[in-house]
């Protein structure tokens, strides 16, 4: 194998040097120690580190560590076998897909939670006080690029204000579920505005700029609520729920703030759910997840689709639901989980 | 500093060029006033920046800094949320960095200073060292994921974490410990070497003994800005949320920067004061850190004379 | 060189010498352990994206659908970044150096070089912040039409951040400067100022040359403050006012994003730490052959 290969090649170019002689590779294996490893995401992390606060408060002895690598990052010691869990924000792609079962890794898919991706604009913009998708569309589609500039090409009687957009990095799970459900492709993007993968810096420059108009997770316009202005979003489908809706946990979970609402997960290893700490964090997980989530800023999965999560991970049903596919918009997680 | 002191018996430039009624404008009195007012400028606005800098981050998380602060693991709530697990893996860290930093910096320097001939060797090795010290600190950590972490199998633990910035604090260490070999007056060791002493015994004996003030200033300095590293930290893929303390340097870690940073990117603005609490104890770790460089450097100085 | 030890055979001689050989033999492996790692993975890289399309392309938008490859925007950030910082460094470092060797007292020169130390060693994360929410508002008074995240406020944090660097390493050309030069100067009437600049500075070129291209190593290098302050925008211009993206920047945001391993979007990531790599490496060694060639002038 071509990594294996390379390893060897550095681990001779440093055994050389390295003062502390090396020992052979895998020496501190913190998953053999009742250690559980999570790692992944940065927008998951708020969650998982909530959980495992409480999985250590109840059972001592039992470490939980949490990394944000991004979840590329995450799946990547995933199907290395480097972790336990992953936090991811998307779904698990093909490639990563392929890797896993390269290496002989399986795993259960567990959505935990929701992001209701939040459209927002500075709180002295009198004039957005709704968008509709195929105008978020409009403003955000690659054709849009050094076109659409001021706030009047966006819809006929809105003033003719420079428009400023800032968006999530064009590495975070944020941008590729954005794009996929407003622009119809994912990573179909115009390419002059701010991109941050801080999400505070968005929240900073669309409250600094009259003109600003910027999305991410709902969890950063609870925080900022005095100082944003969230625009409810029309999707101009009846059967979602008519006219505007804002970006609340009961439009999330009746599905009204489609399509602009995406599940959250985590993946765990099947084989490391031999190991009893493990297999008790992932329980304690699912059964904590619907306070904790809602408690860090997030919406919580509605009891019928959690209890079908449940059952997933009790009868421990491998693979995704996605098939390495980007999410789709419309198809909620309860048709998913059927 | 001689100098200075021998100039200034010279210096007014009153000397019989320059009475002539029409002085060029370096000669006038003037223009050097006006140029020490403009340097003292200077210095004060570096000066005031630095106060407004740490007064910023100090009044922004001095409420948290409760002994709860330093005896709490990270939490969901802002409130219960303290740095046990980062500070301890930064003390720790910065232990381990420089156990192993320390003698290899120090041996590289006294081999290029006491045996290194100026051959092709010594060239490349000066090459690499002054190269090292321009690479940015992102690339160590990219270097570090691939060859602690993933190849020599030490996971991202304490060990991985301090040889990555041992390797990044290397480059400095040596230039400072040349630097300071250097100042060691030629005479002690040709005296040892002329008593039959060998050339290690020479070292060990007579010059290392004279240069470790010079030494550790700039260790101090360079590890000081070590624990202060961010970057590398996170493209090594430190962890983030640890609730125990290391007790081996095998141990997962989090360290103070790692945990800032990821406080300043949570929503809430609770946070963000824990985040600045965080920094205001590492940079009192720093200006500590600094404060001994200082002493030992005053301390030296005055047994020079 | 005539009174070495080496007269008779020491086996504990040997030994130390050939471990002290290794430490400083540990610098020329972390560098070929440099160029291993991102050259590994940067040729996965070059293996789909030809150079070409690396250089004749002004677009760099890797994260995108319509995939450039560009690395111009990327390098016009971080070269615009790295300017605004010298350009306040350099004169700046230069004005405290000249000071602090020729007028300064001991006194505060004994305050000063701590507190200059101690701004060198600020986490830049918190001169990231500084740059984001003090500079940037301050700076918004004067240019109102600017955003909140532009090339110049994380240009003048950096040039705070690598001014100690640059006066300490200027004071040291400058010390350097043998006395006869100055006396020389003053012997023939010149005034202090006169002595400095007529004769102190052009002596100290080379090592304040040198001095300079390390400090621009060290911007180019830079990599939270940009990252928190300049906005990540790979936009192809020159003006301080609007957001850029720098290549450490674009580094430190695939690092922790949720791009998958292994496929090409993420091995950009390699192809352009190998370029930051390239560039501060030459200007290393162009620093290093000056310095060089100014300590000889004076042997």
């Amino acid at each position: 194998m071509k990594s294996k290969k390379r390893s060897l090649v550095l681990t001779a170019l440093f055994a050389a040097g390295t003062v502390t002689a090396a020992p052979a590779p895998s020496f501190a294996s913190p998953t053999s120690k009742g250690v559980v490893t999570v790692d992944g995401s940065s927008t998951v992390f708020p969650i998982s580190e909530a959980v495992a606060e409480e999985f250590q408060r109840t059972h001592k002895g039992t470490g939980v560590t949490v990394g944000v690598s991004g979840t590329g990052g995450g799946f990547k010691k995933f199907v290395a076998g480097e972790v336990d869990i992953v936090d991811a924000s998307r779904p698990i792609k093909a490639t990563e897909m392929e890797l896993a079962a390269k290496n002989g890794v399986t795993f259960i898919e567990l959505p935990v939670a929701y992001d209701a991706l939040s459209v927002v604009v500075n709180p002295k913009n009198s004039w957005a006080t709704s968008l509709t998708t195929a105008e978020l569309k409009k403003i955000w589609s690659p054709e849009a690029q050094g076109k659409i500039t001021k706030w009047s090409d966006v819809r006929a009687g809105f003033p003719d204000k420079p428009l400023q957009l800032f968006g999530p990095g064009t590495d975070s799970g944020t941008f590729d579920y954005f794009t996929e459900v407003i622009n119809g492709k994912e990573d179909a993007s115009r390419g002059d505005y701010t991109s941050s993968e801080d999400d505070n810096v968005i929240v900073t420059g669309v409250s600094g700029n009259e003109g600003a108009l910027g999305f991410f997770g709902v969890a950063f316009y609870e925080a900022n609520k005095n100082r944003l202005k969230v625009v409810p979003i029309d999707d101009e489908k009846p059967e979602n729920g008519a006219g505007p809706q804002e970006p609340t946990a009961t439009h999330v979970i009746d599905g009204s703030y489609s399509p602009l609402s995406r599940p959250l997960f985590i993946y765990v290893r099947t084989e490391a759910l031999a190991r009893p700490e493990v297999a008790q964090f992932v329980s304690f997980y699912l059964e904590q997840v619907k306070s904790l989530a809602s408690e860090v800023g997030y919406v919580s999965l509605p009891d019928e689709v959690l209890t079908k999560v449940q059952s997933r991970f009790a009868s421990k049903v491998v693979g995704s639901l996605y098939d390495g596919k980007p999410q789709k918009p419309g198809t909620s997680l309860a048709q998913l989980l059927h | 500093m001689e100098a200075t002191s021998t100039t200034q018996t010279l210096s007014p430039g009153a000397g019989a060029f320059s009475t002539a009624k029409k002085r060029p404008l370096l000669a006038h009195p003037m223009t050097e006033k006006a140029f020490i007012f403009f340097a003292r400028g200077i210095i004060s606005v570096a000066l005031l920046t630095l106060i407004a800098l740490i007064a910023d981050v100090a009044i922004d998380g001095y409420e948290r800094l409760t002994w709860n602060f330093f005896t709490a693991f990270p939490s969901r709530k802002a409130e219960n949320a303290g740095i046990l697990a980062a500070w301890t893996g930064s003390l720790w860290l910065l232990l381990l960095t420089i156990t192993i930093a320390l003698p290899v910096g120090v041996g590289a320097a006294v081999y290029l200073e006491e045996y290194g001939s100026k051959g092709p060797f010594t060239k490349l090795v000066e090459l690499c060292i002054a190269n090292l010290a321009g690479v940015p600190s992102v690339i160590y950590g990219i270097l570090g994921l691939q060859v602690f972490v993933r190849s020599l199998g030490f996971e991202r633990s304490l060990l991985s974490g301090a040889l990555t910035l041992a390797l990044l604090a290397l480059p400095i260490i040596i230039m400072a410990s040349r630097e300071a070999l250097r100042t060691v007056p030629k005479g002690y060791r040709e005296g040892a070497l002329a008593l039959g002493a060998t050339r290690w015994q020479t070292t060990r004996t007579q010059v290392l003994p004279v240069a470790i003030p010079g030494i550790a200033t700039g260790c101090i300095l360079a590890f000081s800005r070590a624990i202060g590293e961010t970057a590398p930290l996170i493209t090594l893929g430190a962890l983030t949320y640890v609730a125990q303390v290391p007790n081996s340097v095998f141990s997962p870690f989090t360290a103070l920067p790692i945990q800032a940073f990821n406080w300043l990117s949570r929503p809430q603005p609770e946070f963000h004061t824990n985040a600045a609490a965080a920094i205001t104890v590492l940079l009192a770790f720093m200006i500590m850190l600094n404060l001994l460089a200082i002493i030992i450097r005053a301390k030296y100085q005055t047994r020079q004379r | 060189m005539s009174i070495s030890g080496k007269s008779t055979w020491r086996p504990g001689e040997f030994v130390i010498e050939w471990i002290l050989r290794v430490c400083s033999s540990l610098s020329v492996v972390t560098t070929l352990g440099i160029i291993a790692v991102l050259s590994i993975e940067s040729v996965l890289f070059f293996e789909e994206v030809p150079v070409s399309r690396l250089l004749f392309d002004t677009e760099w938008t890797p994260l995108f659908l319509d995939k450039h490859f560009g690395i111009w925007p990327l390098l016009a950030g971080t070269l615009l970044t790295s300017a605004i910082a010298l350009s306040f460094a350099v004169p700046a470092g230069l004005i405290i150096a000249i000071y602090v060797s020729e007028y300064a007292s001991e006194g505060v020169r004994k305050v000063l070089k701590p507190v200059l130390e101690l701004l060198a060693g600020i986490p830049t994360i918190v001169y990231g912040y500084f740059a984001l929410l003090f500079i940037t508002p301050m700076l918004q008074v004067i240019f109102p039409e600017m955003g909140s995240f532009n090339a110049l406020s994380a240009g003048i944090a950096m040039g705070i951040m690598i001014l100690p660097m640059m006066a300490s390493l200027s004071e040291d050309a400058i010390y350097t400067v043998p006395r006869s030069l100055r006396e020389g100067a003053y012997a023939l009437g010149a005034s202090k100022l006169q002595m400095i600049f007529g004769a102190v500075l052009p002596g100290a070129v080379g090592g304040i040359t040198a001095a300079m291209i390390l400090s621009a190593a060290r911007a180019v290098g830079e990599t939270m403050i940009v990252a928190i302050a300049a906005g990540q925008q790979p936009l192809l211009h020159l003006n301080p006012l609007q957001p850029v993206e720098t290549m450490t920047a674009y580094i430190v945001q695939v690092s922790l994003g949720d791009t998958p391993h292994g496929t090409l979007e993420y091995h950009t990531l390699f192809a352009v730490a190998m370029m930051l790599f390239l560039l501060t490496m030459t200007l290393n060694i162009i620093s290093l052959a000056i310095r060089e060639r100014s300590k000889r002038m004076y042997r």
